[in-house]
């Protein structure tokens, strides 16, 4: 792809770094000629903070702003702006000149930073152009002031203008605390960087302070706490590297904006594979477990895909692959997981990527083998009607390209949300093996014939537990040889392609946050 | 029988049903005028006359690749087909080839496979009229042979004295002396305990072999070099005797150093007839178990064959031998041979005899138990061209030339558009490999003319054959069948550990392989580089200033990193590695399994098992899967300011080496545990494997206990 056209922060040592060099110079006699400084300026923002910066930041295992942006983007594709912007600050000895030691910064925010910051997201939301963040900063600069704060709101204001209508990536490449933690909050996918980077609204002294809890940098915001218990971010890296080119073949994935189509690779893989494996991939007993990952990594193209919250709330897999070239964001419930069962974080979290898909174009293929919500007083008490009604909101809203495959169970409240026929679901399959009904055999046994013995299940099973109530009704589309599933959702995917829905004019739905 | 019968005939053997169907008769025709000049002495001799009556229906007593084997041989003669299965393998390929199928129980044997009882009520509910048992399992078990004669149900194999004879390892060397076979020189009896055991063995010599009783090929079997050996050797000859067989009876004896296997096969009818069907050379073992077989063996001069085969017909004839069975012999290097004992049953290895002689041993099998005389006399017996055998298994060879993996075949394809390939297999994509049966994926077999182009043949087919999802031993097979030792024929059952005396670590790069190595895996990352910047129908304008053709890249492989220039040249790839020009083509269709990459004329057919953002890549190039790490060049530089993770103190905590069962732990959390002292012991497989502490120390934890499953890498004990 062309490249990441635009940047939004500079990190580390380089960011907003006035250049000490071109005032020493300027001090002894006559001024040089602007070409002079115009070069002079230039070479002394490349080096940032300077060598002794630099180094410092490489010896933490991390790298330079412009070594990230090297890394991560084409050759020769970035045009940076505002090199010459200056921080305005002079207080509290900021003044470059005079003390080097405290001019860091830390990558901290000053009024002039976040300038820079709007301006190219200005651009982008122009132009329809995805914002990238490396976010590698102290927070807000202290000495700045409101200005800082001022400056931080800029940030917000434009994330979430830009929102559903660009992709915004952050990437998380060091600490990232207090207000600036919204930023990556406010964008579509929060990445970070394993070891090295921190993301909290107070950090372990003042938590220590407050609440007398002792905890660790990495406990309480580390890549490990976002990724797998808190779910603020989507995926954690190995290191800067492993992270900016995951971030290279993430980026490949999205519509450059809301108004662009989801993009189309050149594709190896047949369109019309068959996939033998999946006609016994389901366990002939209903209770046994599978990996939904198996199924979603036989039928997309080579077997890529780009999985969104990996370690969160796994009992739904989320996450971006191509079929026949094309981008699709994949939902599947996954039965190795709490059998597969929609709860809080899980329906969260499907219901977010819902939400993004629809916004820029990406259709929806959705795997179900859900055997209903979680019971429980720890779901009804943290509100699992409201937050699974957000998963039923995002389902029924998208009016992107909708293709359904119910592989087993689809039981309950859980079938109707999970991309069925009846929320606007465009092609709805179930596999041999699949079970619509509104609960399993024995449950639904024990209603009907309250403490009465009765052989009753059988007939349940016989009724209910398979695919063709749903069939007969016209509430799933076909019954399909799992083998063939590829091919038809290929087919699906273009006959769909031009696939134009609306929904009545708002300003904007109401999801139950 | 028409040409095209022959070709028929001999392509069902071959490449069995399935690729045969999907070939159109256009095809046929043409395949089969090329091939019948030049393959129609090895078909199968043997014609199915529908007219000769054998068995209505037949079950089959086995599972994977054999009970396949069985079924198709039963479609040619025209026998209904009867699977029995467990319940994890209901959806086995050899369910699906049967005309019917009984699920027997769960998945551990003795409640599936070896459960007579539910065996014989699926008998008698299918009305199966015979039974032919594999090889394995119920195979050479004489009371399940008692049951079915008492059931009136025909047994597919020897009568039940044949098999208790040979099947007891004294009785049938007493046998074998009475009938004049050469036996090994100072065996002795059943053992009852450890000093009984030493006390034989210093009798006899040392060094000696201990094993059990009952059990066949080389499980259970091991050498003891003195009297704590012998002592070892004997706890665990019998506690695995108790557990695979119930019968912890052992026996000792001398053991030949450096010997070759080899095998003749047999053939009697129930009319006093029995021939003998060449050898089977079955050196290459790891752990006593065989890896490698060939037919004929480059060892055996004409006189030496003759008289193998006849002491092994004179042996068949001693017990009123009657079906297909296998007498195996030590040969030492002055072609002394020695009988080691007798299988009363189909071999692993028969595919080997078939290609050469032509004969389809489960037809013969199944006629001589319904009682029809031999159709060979021994002079029509041939030796025609050469054939080779590989056992795939789903093992790392890498760890004691092979411990158990386990896993779902998420791609797999046989290699059967290579000429003159047969795969004998049970599984296809999607099946699992579970701790549960035997870890074998297939037998690869080819043949040749002679022995270089069947050898030829196996190279190629090995690098064709796709298997994803397990690990796997193709890596040891290639390395095995391309070995100058092998290729000259210089073999013994040590090989493997003569060979490879640190263990098997993969193919050795020459500095010409390795260039190409990394031209190819340059090549193929930025073909995927350039893939990946062409969008279809895209409006927008590409920022990027020019279109590359040049790629500076920086290539870490094993210990080394190597920096490698890619220039685009029209469709193929100049690669410069270490101050060298390579020339790459290749048709860059990155999602086929297989790759045939042409590397400055020389053509290679490569698989890249995976690839991932960060650069990192495996390439299955010349059998050996390599790990590799592409990197721009200035990515590489700047990886030097990565911190370095922290790596795992593997001295302090035991993790399982392969998926299995405890067995038994014999510590618990304060214990103090000396290096090399036992911690635990792992069942997989029917194998016992002793974990050792790694260094002296306190025990932490203990997160196993017996009777446990665990998977590979589980942690089993902490030390602090």
């Amino acid at each position: 792809m062309a490249a990441l056209r635009l940047l939004r922060r500079v990190a580390g040592a380089v960011r907003g770094r006035a250049a000490p060099g071109g005032r020493g110079a300027a001090s002894g006699g006559r001024p040089p000629a602007v070409p002079q400084r115009i070069e002079e300026k230039r070479r002394a923002a490349l080096l940032g903070g300077g060598m002794g910066r630099i180094e410092a930041q490489h010896k933490r295992g991390k790298l330079t702003a412009r070594e990230r942006i090297l890394l991560l983007l084409d050759p020769d594709s970035f045009d940076e702006y505002d090199m010459f912007v200056e921080h305005r600050c002079s207080d509290f000895g900021m003044d470059s000149s005079k003390n080097k030691d405290f001019t860091v910064f830390g990558g901290s925010l000053s009024g002039a930073h976040a300038q820079k910051i709007c301006k190219v997201m200005d651009q982008a939301a122009l132009v329809g152009a995805p914002v990238i963040g490396l976010n590698d900063s102290g927070g807000a600069r202290i000495q700045e002031g409101v200005e800082s704060l001022a400056g931080y709101a800029d940030i917000f204001l434009r994330n979430v203008l830009c929102s559903g209508v660009v992709p915004q990536i952050s990437l998380i490449m060091g600490p990232c605390a207090g207000g600036a933690v919204y930023s990556p909050a406010l964008t579509d996918f929060t990445f970070m960087v394993k070891d090295t980077s921190y993301l909290f609204i107070t950090g372990p002294d003042v938590v220590k302070s407050v609440t007398n809890e002792d905890v660790t940098q990495e406990q309480l915001g580390g890549a490990k706490t976002h990724t797998a218990v808190s779910g603020v971010a989507h995926r954690a890296f190995e290191n800067d590297i492993d992270a900016l080119l995951n971030l290279r073949e993430f980026f490949n994935y999205l519509p450059l904006s809301n108004r662009d189509p989801a993009p189309v690779c050149e594709c190896h893989d047949p369109s019309d594979r068959l996939v033998p494996e999946l006609d016994t991939i389901v366990p002939t007993e209903s209770t046994k477990a599978y990996d939904m990952l198996d199924i979603i990594h036989s039928i997309v193209d080579e077997r890529e895909f780009f999985e969104i919250m990996p370690s969160y709330a796994r009992n739904i897999v989320v996450g971006f692959a191509r079929m026949n070239g094309r981008t699709v964001g994949i939902v599947g419930n996954q039965p190795k997981v709490a059998s597969g069962c929609l709860d809080i974080n899980s329906s969260v979290k499907g219901a977010r990527f819902v939400r993004f898909c629809d916004a820029f174009n990406i259709p929806l293929i959705t795997f179900v083998d859900v055997p209903g919500f979680l019971p429980g007083t720890a779901q009804e008490y943290g509100g699992i009607i409201r937050h699974g009604a957000k998963l039923l909101f995002a389902f029924a809203e998208a009016t992107v390209p909708k293709i359904t495959v119910i592989t087993r169970k689809a039981y309950g409240g859980a079938y109707d949300v999970m991309s069925s026929k009846h929320l606007r679901g465009d092609a709805n399959y179930a596999w041999p093996t699949a079970e619509v009904a509104v609960m399993g055999a024995k449950g639904a046994v024990q209603i009907i014939f309250r403490g009465k013995e009765t052989d009753a299940e059988a007939e349940y099973v016989e009724k209910f537990a398979n695919p063709f109530p749903a069939a007969m009704r016209g509430f799933v589309d076909d019954i399909i040889q799992p083998s063939t599933t590829r091919t038809r959702i290929c087919r699906d995917l273009d006959v769909l392609a031009s696939k134009t829905q609306s929904s009545p004019w708002k300003k904007h739905a109401n999801i139950p946050l | 029988m028409s040409v095209y019968e022959l070709f028929l005939s001999f392509w069902h053997t071959v490449a069995g049903e399935e690729m045969f169907n999907s070939l159109s008769l256009l095809q046929c025709e043409t395949l089969c005028s090329r091939w019948y000049l030049k393959t129609s002495h090895r078909l199968y001799s043997a014609t199915y006359d529908p007219n000769e009556k054998t068995f209505e229906k037949l079950l089959i007593a086995n599972r994977g690749e054999i009970a396949c084997r069985v079924i198709k041989t039963c479609k040619k003669m025209g026998i209904k087909t009867v699977a029995i299965h467990s319940d994890v393998d209901a959806n086995a390929v050899h369910v699906k080839m049967a005309d019917e199928a009984v699920c027997v129980g769960p998945a551990p044997t003795s409640k599936s496979y070896l459960n007579m009882d539910a065996i014989m009520e699926v008998i008698k509910k299918t009305r199966a009229q015979a039974v032919h048992p594999g090889y394995g399992f119920l195979s050479e078990n004489k009371e399940f042979a008692r049951r079915l004669a008492a059931e009136g149900v025909t047994f597919i194999g020897p009568d039940t004295h044949a098999i208790q004879a040979m099947g007891d390892k004294i009785e049938s060397k007493l046998l074998a002396k009475n009938a004049k076979v050469n036996t090994i020189p100072g065996f002795d009896g059943v053992v009852k305990d450890a000093d009984e055991a030493v006390r034989i063995a210093r009798e006899i010599g040392y060094p000696v072999m201990i094993k059990a009783s009952a059990g066949g090929g080389g499980k259970g079997m091991r050498i003891a070099w003195d009297d704590e050996e012998t002592r070892e050797g004997f706890r665990f000859s019998s506690q695995e005797a108790a557990s695979s067989f119930g019968d912890d009876r052992l026996l000792i004896e001398k053991f030949i150093d450096n010997p070759r296997h080899i095998e003749i096969q047999v053939l009697a009818d129930k009319h006093g007839n029995a021939l003998w069907l060449n050898e089977r050379e079955c050196s290459i073992q790891r752990r006593n178990q065989k890896v490698v077989e060939e037919a004929p063996s480059t060892f055996l001069d004409p006189e030496t064959r003759r008289a193998m085969g006849e002491q092994a017909v004179a042996l068949a004839k001693a017990v009123k031998y009657s079906s297909a069975g296998t007498v195996e012999f030590l040969v030492d290097s002055s072609k002394n041979f020695y009988f080691l004992e007798m299988n009363t049953r189909l071999q692993v290895e028969h595919p080997v005899t078939e290609c050469i002689t032509g004969l389809d041993l489960v037809q013969e099998m199944i006629r001589v138990a319904k009682g029809y005389p031999l159709r060979h006399k021994q002079a029509d017996i041939p030796i025609n061209g050469w054939a080779v055998e590989c056992r795939v298994y789903a093992e790392d060879p890498y760890k004691s030339f092979g411990l158990p993996s386990i896993g779902k075949l998420s791609q797999y394809q046989e290699p059967l558009h290579v000429p003159s390939v047969r795969v004998d297999s049970g599984i296809q994509q999607g099946s699992d490999i579970s701790i549960y049966y035997d870890p074998m994926i297939s037998k690869l077999i080819t043949y040749g003319s002679n022995r270089a182009e069947a050898l030829k043949r196996m190279e190629e087919a090995l690098d064709n054959y796709v298997i994803r999802g397990v690990t796997h031993n193709i890596s040891l097979l290639r390395e095995v069948i391309i070995h100058p030792r092998f290729v000259r024929g210089d073999i013994s059952t040590k090989f493997l550990p003569e060979v490879y005396p640190d263990g098997f670590k993969g193919h050795k790069l020459t500095d010409l392989e390795r260039r190409e190595l990394l031209a190819t895996a340059a090549s193929l990352y930025v073909a995927e580089q350039l893939r990946s910047q062409r969008f279809l129908g895209t409006q927008r304008i590409p920022i990027a200033k020019s279109k590359r053709s040049s790629w500076e890249l920086s290539v870490h492989l094993g210990d080394g990193i190597y920096p490698v220039e890619v220039s685009k040249d029209g469709s193929s790839f100049s690669v410069e590695v270490d101050g060298m020009k390579l020339n790459v083509t290749s048709d860059w269709n990155l999602a086929s399994p297989l790759l045939s990459v042409t590397i400055d004329g020389t053509q290679r057919t490569i698989q890249r098992l995976s690839r991932n953002a960060s650069g990192n890549t495996s390439i299955q190039f010349l059998g050996t899967v390599y790990k590799l790490q592409i990197l721009t060049k200035v990515a590489a530089e700047l990886s030097k300011y990565m911190p370095e993770k922290a790596a795992e103190d593997t001295s302090s905590i035991l993790r399982s080496p392969m998926p299995g069962a405890v067995v038994a732990v014999s510590v618990k959390p304060g214990d103090m545990v000396s290096e090399g002292q036992e911690i635990c012991v792992i069942e997989a497989m029917k194998m016992q494997n002793s974990m050792i502490a790694a260094k002296t120390g306190k025990v932490k934890a203990v997160h196993c206990k017996a009777g446990d499953t665990v998977g590979e890498g589980d942690l089993l004990v902490e030390l602090e």
